[in-house]
């Protein structure tokens, strides 16, 4: 018994002593878009189990959030679920900052209505005129006589910029769209109420909601918003996600970002339910 | 000696209690002042977000602009200038991130260098422009004119319908859809719980035995532990559905919808403290009241309730508290439409759930941010009003009873 604790302890004392003369481990602090959060605290997990001597610590708060801590130099990667605006470019520049952008996977959204909706298919200008809240009745788009009901996600969102951005060609959405609190709650509504249409991101589709195919050329081709088509590029819904490094940081932040883009960083991109870059 | 030690515990014991009680009067005061400090620094204001300007062509004639009016524009609501005072010309939009239609990368320069001369240039030769730009790009020599729009104001902000805090480039800062729709939430509420809440209470003071009392009192209390996100998800799931179909709308997420969860959770303080109340009515009293012939319903209703009437106001007032201030489960189920409520059975948005949803992505000390602490000075104004409003009551009625 005796020994067996001698033998723990010295252990443990070893494991301190190599912890403490191991070479200055990799640390990373990675911030920003909650689109991307999942999916980053996926790839830091596997990256830190096959890497023991790597801390990765990932955080939340928006992209704009990410991109002001990168601008500030207290994150060394700023995830974004949008490309980096052009008052933040200018910030960077003034800041004399060059930074790199990589995309490290694509999302796509999709447009869900009640299963027993007859529409099964709109264009994007019916999509902005429902969101915009000119359209109002479904008889109006090919279907019965019965009011939309369009919901979206609250403004803090970046599903909400993309798709204001995206769908609505950055128009505003009518003040009578319902705004929900998160997507979870969108997909519960949109099952249980027979007008109802709403989007969410490919990763939370359910067989309670039906995904529409959407048409960006004015109805000459309707795309079905399968994982494939958004692939190939010809379904139109879809952001790229992107990780933003300054340049002084490049060297570290390479063996992480070479993992991502790795065949195995990759799969747990396609197991979290986003788009792979490849 | 030992007199002495007595006399230093005493003062100690006080001082303490003194001190305590000054912490938490000054930790509500500064509570207070800041909340009023970062919401009244709204009102000085414009609706452009500090560090941008909208920009039109030195020629064109619109001299005024109003905010509603920009985001007409920006929105393509209005697409000639005519139709806001000026000359028959198409408007064209354009936002900074536009620039790459007009030019190349190299015409910008590797640092971006250009771009004041070729924003200055651009909206120099397009007539029909209004552009959105960054404030530093329009310097000494930038050739077009910077519109200027009136501040925000405090009868805007509060008689104006159109809530778009987020809307670019000029912000929509009207919050009268957002109050109506917490005042009828809150209503609803308390319109539901109060009867339902005082028959319990008078059930269980007066009629029930005590055997049921012991099975029902922690029941009911179970009820104010449960966590708000739990009734959000009960009623999402359940009450929504449920009046959906019974009314035959075709949203369930409605005003009642919220003012049922709110009564659900405003029951247990309601009970609680109007039970406490009618207990307290004194024995002789009642029994008084039975010798004179009066029956049992008849004792309850002309003494046990008016003697326990402050209490069961104070219940009705904390209950309501509980409803105007509730955040979580109302966000779940009113849908959250900025609209103006004209019944119960249309979507509505509240101002807790407003704050609680936005505040997230809101920058600090932003404009967004601003109107966010405003909200929470009329949330406090309005409870405020309420519990001075019961105070009130209560004193008459104490005072008449004398």
């Amino acid at each position: 018994m005796k020994t067996r604790i001698y033998i723990v302890a010295l252990l443990f004392t070893a494991t301190i002593i190599t912890a403490a003369f191991a070479p200055a481990a990799l640390i990373l602090k990675i911030k920003g878009s909650d689109t991307v959060l999942p999916l980053s605290q996926k790839l830091a997990e596997t990256y830190m189990k096959i890497n023991t001597e790597a801390k990765i610590t990932v955080m939340g708060g928006g992209s704009g959030v990410g991109i002001a801590a990168f601008l500030d130099g207290t994150t060394d990667i700023a995830m974004s679920s949008r490309k980096i605006k052009m008052s933040e470019k200018m910030k960077l520049q003034d800041a004399g900052k060059a930074y790199k952008e990589t995309i490290i996977a694509y999302d796509a959204l999709s447009v869900i209505v009640n299963p027993n909706n007859k529409v099964k298919q709109l264009t994007r200008e019916q999509l902005e005129g429902i969101f915009t809240g000119k359209i109002t009745n479904w008889k109006d788009v090919g279907g019965e006589d019965e009011k939309i009901v369009a919901y979206s996600r609250e403004s803090s969102s970046g599903t909400y910029e993309f798709f204001k951005e995206s769908v609505l060609a950055n128009k505003n959405y009518g003040s009578a769209i319902l705004m929900m609190p998160a997507t979870g709650a969108i997909v519960q509504s949109v099952s249980q109420t027979k007008g109802a249409i709403g989007y969410i991101g490919f990763a939370y589709l359910e067989k309670t909601v039906h995904a529409m195919k959407v048409s960006y050329d004015k109805g000459a081709t309707y795309i079905e918003p399968t994982i494939a088509n958004a692939k190939n590029g010809t379904y139109p819904v879809v952001r790229p996600l992107y990780y933003y490094v300054l340049n002084k940081d490049a060297a570290k932040v390479k063996p992480f970002l070479d993992y991502i883009l790795s065949a195995d960083g990759q799969k747990v991109v396609g197991e979290v339910g986003y788009i792979t870059v490849k | 000696m030992k007199y002495f030690l007595k006399k230093l515990t005493g003062k100690l014991i006080e001082g303490t209690l003194f001190l305590s009680s000054t912490v938490t009067t000054l930790t509500i005061i500064l509570i207070v002042f800041f909340l009023f400090r970062e919401g009244l620094s709204l009102f000085k204001h414009s609706p452009i977000e500090d560090g941008f300007v909208v920009a039109i062509n030195s020629q064109n004639t619109v001299k005024k602009i109003t905010s509603p009016q920009i985001m007409d524009i920006f929105d393509q609501e209005i697409t000639n200038w005519e139709m806001v005072g000026g000359k028959n010309d198409s408007i064209i939009l354009f936002r900074i991130d536009n620039i790459t239609d007009y030019y190349t990368e190299e015409q910008m320069g590797d640092t971006l260098q250009h771009i004041p001369k070729l924003l200055s240039r651009l909206v120099d030769s397009i007539p029909g422009i209004v552009a959105f730009i960054p404030a530093s790009y329009a310097g000494a020599d930038f050739k077009g004119r910077i519109l200027e729009l009136d501040n925000i104001s405090l009868r805007k902000f509060l008689t104006d319908k159109e809530w778009y805090p987020t809307a670019q480039p000029a912000a929509q800062m009207g919050v009268l859809a957002l109050i109506s729709g917490t005042l009828w939430v809150s209503l609803g509420a308390i319109l539901l719980a109060l009867p339902l809440g005082l028959a319990t209470a008078i059930y269980m003071a007066e009629i029930a035995n005590e055997k049921t009392r012991r099975v029902l009192k922690p029941l009911i209390e179970l009820l104010a532990g449960i966590p708000s996100v739990v009734y959000g998800f009960f009623g999402l799931v359940i009450i929504v559905p449920l009046i959906q179909q019974v009314f035959d709308l075709p949203v369930g997420e409605t005003g009642l919808a919220g003012s049922i969860i709110l009564a659900i959770m405003a029951l247990p303080t309601i009970i609680t403290i109007s039970e406490d109340a009618l207990r307290t009515t004194p024995r002789a009293m009642k029994e008084a009241s039975l010798a004179l012939g009066a029956n049992k319903w008849q004792t309850i209703s002309r003494v046990t309730v008016p003697y326990a009437a402050s209490g069961i106001s104070a219940a009705a007032i904390l209950g309501m508290g509980r409803a105007i201030g509730e955040t979580m489960a109302v966000l779940m189920v009113t849908g959250n439409a900025a609209v103006m409520p004209h019944t119960l059975l249309e979507p509505v948005r509240t101002i807790p759930a407003t704050i609680a949803a936005e505040l997230g992505e809101a920058t600090q000390g932003g404009l967004h941010f601003k109107a966010l602490f405003a909200l929470g000075c009329i949330l406090f104004i309005i409870t405020m009003m309420v519990n001075l409003t019961v105070e009130y009551i209560s004193a008459k009625r104490k005072y008449s009873k004398r």
